[in-house]
């Protein structure tokens, strides 16, 4: 059972996931923007003796590269879940790894939740919850609807009653 | 629909507290009084009333509280229904909760001096979920708090919807005790209190002193004021001899012991007297307590770990504590419920094996963790207080002083290393083992089969080394194993998921 389980390859989130991260994570740092436009506004015009243009901005500007293209594609790469006969496996990060295993039986309640930005994807988040006080809810992002839906199901058939 | 049916009247009954308890609340609510009245004799004393007008404003402020009271009270009503109880509250704000029988986790029932001379009790049903009070009834007749505990075990268990007449029937037939499977005598209570040394009585203080700082004549904090007053006595402070000094300070540390003895002594013996555990047919029921008696029953099924614990000191003496995790707490302060607060190894086993849980046998080895998990945290923050030290002797000219930055990281390489020395893990067919502490050792075992998720956990430098954190998750409580090799947490893991899969965990929890 354990080299079924360690050995199995992790399933892929959709490729449209990126988008959506890329998507959210360009509108949080256009917010961002703000408070940095205004300083290098501030900074040019209130002085003479003024900073060479783009000294808050282009920081600013390579930080939203990073964060907005580079990072949605690293953690993609990162991420994977495994549907087991009688568990899922959920893995991601590199830097700061981390692998969950969560029974079938031990979970509580399933949600499946759509953001706006996802909807436009058709694609959905997955969250368990269990009983327990670490990792109480674990959420898989980055699923088809549809699959998000089934997986729910699967899970599903495997509570017979929800106790605790 | 409920006045037509008596079928329904009868399952759902509504009820009203005990009107006695009004008064309870209403004198253990007066110290809570002190600060108004207080405020409002001290905001008029410049004025030339009298006595008249205090005796006035204090009879206002406590009519006023026991009017809100009872109009409180006639606006409370809790309902039992079939298939949860709902509580109905509030003067303008109405709430009505509704608690379903099959999240409740234990009932318990908690009676202070002056209920138990009424016969009342404030029951309490705890579910687990969100904070605090998750419902509460103050006050009730105890023989309620006892009847609607039975029905709701009963309604729990799905078991037949029994009308409170059958309930209290039920209660009237019911077997008569046995003996306890662990009891404490006044002389055990005392020994505990030996060992709960506590100088908490010094922050009440302070904070009482705060409080009334307004009516004191002179300023606490003020150091100056303070030798004014020994010179006022005719002592002047440079006169003193050194004798004088050290005697005066031992004196005062003495005295500091005997307070802090005192007090654990005090807290210990009110809280635990007469302390008795039974093993019911469902569950364990605990009841303890001086002036306030709680009496709280928790269902066997419920326990998801057990954590043996002991002291620096009382270790040397064989004393240790059982507590049970399980989603209810027992109090604000404890998360786990302690089944028994002082007690030898071969006490604490059989209690523990009530609750399905076995302890460390013989042939069971404990693994130290990698000490490099240790090492590695240590060299990371070495190079900063080195920087201090080099920085201080450069540049600030501090000589031999400069070394006095490094005092830090030698303490918590001490510290880690004796963290360390006493971690050690074990498992075998159903359990895991975790011993950890120095200061106050403890043994966590959690029945595999308890346990909700396993997590695997790998930082940067961890990934480096090849080492990785293992977490548990458990209901109410919480297992991290960090300092493993890789292997290994993929072992564990491995061999916990094999016991957890066989069993679904709604039926774990409801097998006896």
């Amino acid at each position: 059972m354990e080299d079924t389980e360690e050995s199995a390859a992790l399933t892929k989130l959709h490729p449209d996931h990126v988008k959506v991260t890329r998507i959210v994570a360009s509108i949080w740092m256009l917010l961002l923007a703000i408070p940095f436009v205004i300083a290098e506004v501030a900074q040019t015009l209130g002085d003479e003796r003024a900073l060479p243009m783009g000294v808050v901005f282009i920081p600013w500007m390579i930080l939203a590269i990073f964060i907005v293209y580079r990072l949605p594609l690293r953690r993609y790469h990162f991420r994977g879940f495994d549907m087991g006969a009688d568990r899922i496996r959920i893995v991601r990060g590199y830097l700061f790894h981390s692998d969950t295993i969560v029974p079938f039986g031990r979970i509580q309640h399933i949600d499946v939740d759509q953001g706006p930005i996802q909807r436009r994807y058709n694609l959905a988040t997955l969250t368990v919850h269990t009983a327990g006080n670490h990792n109480s809810t674990v959420s898989l992002p980055g699923l088809l609807h549809e699959d998000a839906i089934a997986m729910r199901e699967e899970i599903r058939s495997h509570i017979r009653r929800e106790s605790l | 629909m409920i006045e037509t049916d008596d079928q329904v009247m009868i399952e759902e009954e509504e009820h009203k507290l005990h009107p006695v308890g009004l008064l309870i609340g209403f004198i253990a609510g007066l110290p809570q009084l002190i600060l108004p009245i207080g405020a409002a004799i001290f905001g008029t004393r410049g004025s030339d009333f009298g006595t008249g007008i205090i005796i006035l404003i204090i009879a206002a402020v406590l009519f006023l509280s026991l009017f809100f009271r009872w109009l409180a009270w006639t606006r409370f009503r809790y309902i039992i229904g079939d298939e949860d109880i709902r509580i109905e509250s509030g003067i303008l704000n109405r709430n009505a909760r509704s608690i379903p029988f099959e999240r409740i986790q234990d009932v318990s029932i908690e009676q202070g001096l002056l209920a138990r001379v009424f016969g009342l009790g404030v029951v309490k049903f705890e579910t687990g979920g969100g904070k605090g009070d998750d419902g509460k009834l103050s006050f009730v007749t105890v023989d309620e708090g006892e009847r609607l505990r039975e029905l709701i075990r009963d309604r729990k268990e799905g078991a037949e919807v029994v009308t409170a007449e059958a309930a209290t029937s039920e209660i009237d037939t019911a077997p008569a005790e046995g003996s306890p499977i662990f009891a404490m005598d006044g002389k055990r209570v005392l020994t505990l209190g030996l060992f709960e040394f506590s100088l908490v009585i010094f922050a009440v203080l302070f904070g009482v002193a705060q409080q009334f700082e307004f009516l004191m004549p002179f300023d606490i904090w003020d150091i100056g004021g303070w030798i004014g007053i020994v010179d006022i006595q005719g002592i002047d402070l440079d006169t003193i001899s050194w004798t004088a000094r050290i005697l005066g300070t031992l004196g005062a540390l003495i005295s500091l012991i005997f307070v802090g003895i005192a007090t654990g002594l005090i807290r210990t013996f009110l809280r635990e007297y007469g302390f008795r555990l039974d093993r019911t047919a469902k569950g364990f029921r605990r009841r303890r307590g001086l002036t306030t008696l709680t009496d709280v029953v928790m269902p066997v099924h419920r326990v998801q770990a057990a954590i043996v614990q002991t002291g620096f000191i009382r270790k040397r003496f064989g004393w240790h504590a059982l507590k049970f995790v399980s989603l209810a707490q027992d109090s604000k302060e404890e998360a786990s419920h302690v089944v028994a607060p002082l007690a030898r190894a071969d006490e604490i086993w059989p209690i523990a094996k009530e609750a399905k849980i076995s302890g460390p046998t013989e042939e069971l080895t404990f693994r130290k963790l990698e000490f490099r998990h240790w090492l590695d945290h240590w060299l990371m923050i070495l190079p900063f207080f080195l920087a201090g030290t080099a920085s201080l002797y450069f540049f600030a000219g501090a000589g031999i002083r400069s070394a006095l930055p490094l005092v830090v990281p030698l303490l918590i390489g001490m510290f880690g290393w004796l963290d360390w020395r006493n971690k050690s893990h074990a498992r075998d067919k159903n359990q895991i083992y975790f011993r950890q502490g120095w200061w106050s050792p403890q043994i966590t075992i959690a029945p595999q089969m308890k346990i909700q998720s396993v997590e695997i956990k790998q930082g940067p430098i961890a990934r480096l080394r090849g080492l990785a954190e293992l977490e548990f998750g458990i209901a109410g409580g919480s297992l991290e194993i960090s300092g493993l090799k890789l292997a290994d947490a993929l072992a564990i893991r491995a061999d916990a998921l094999s016991q957890i899969v066989k069993i679904d965990f709604a039926e774990v929890n409801r097998a006896d």
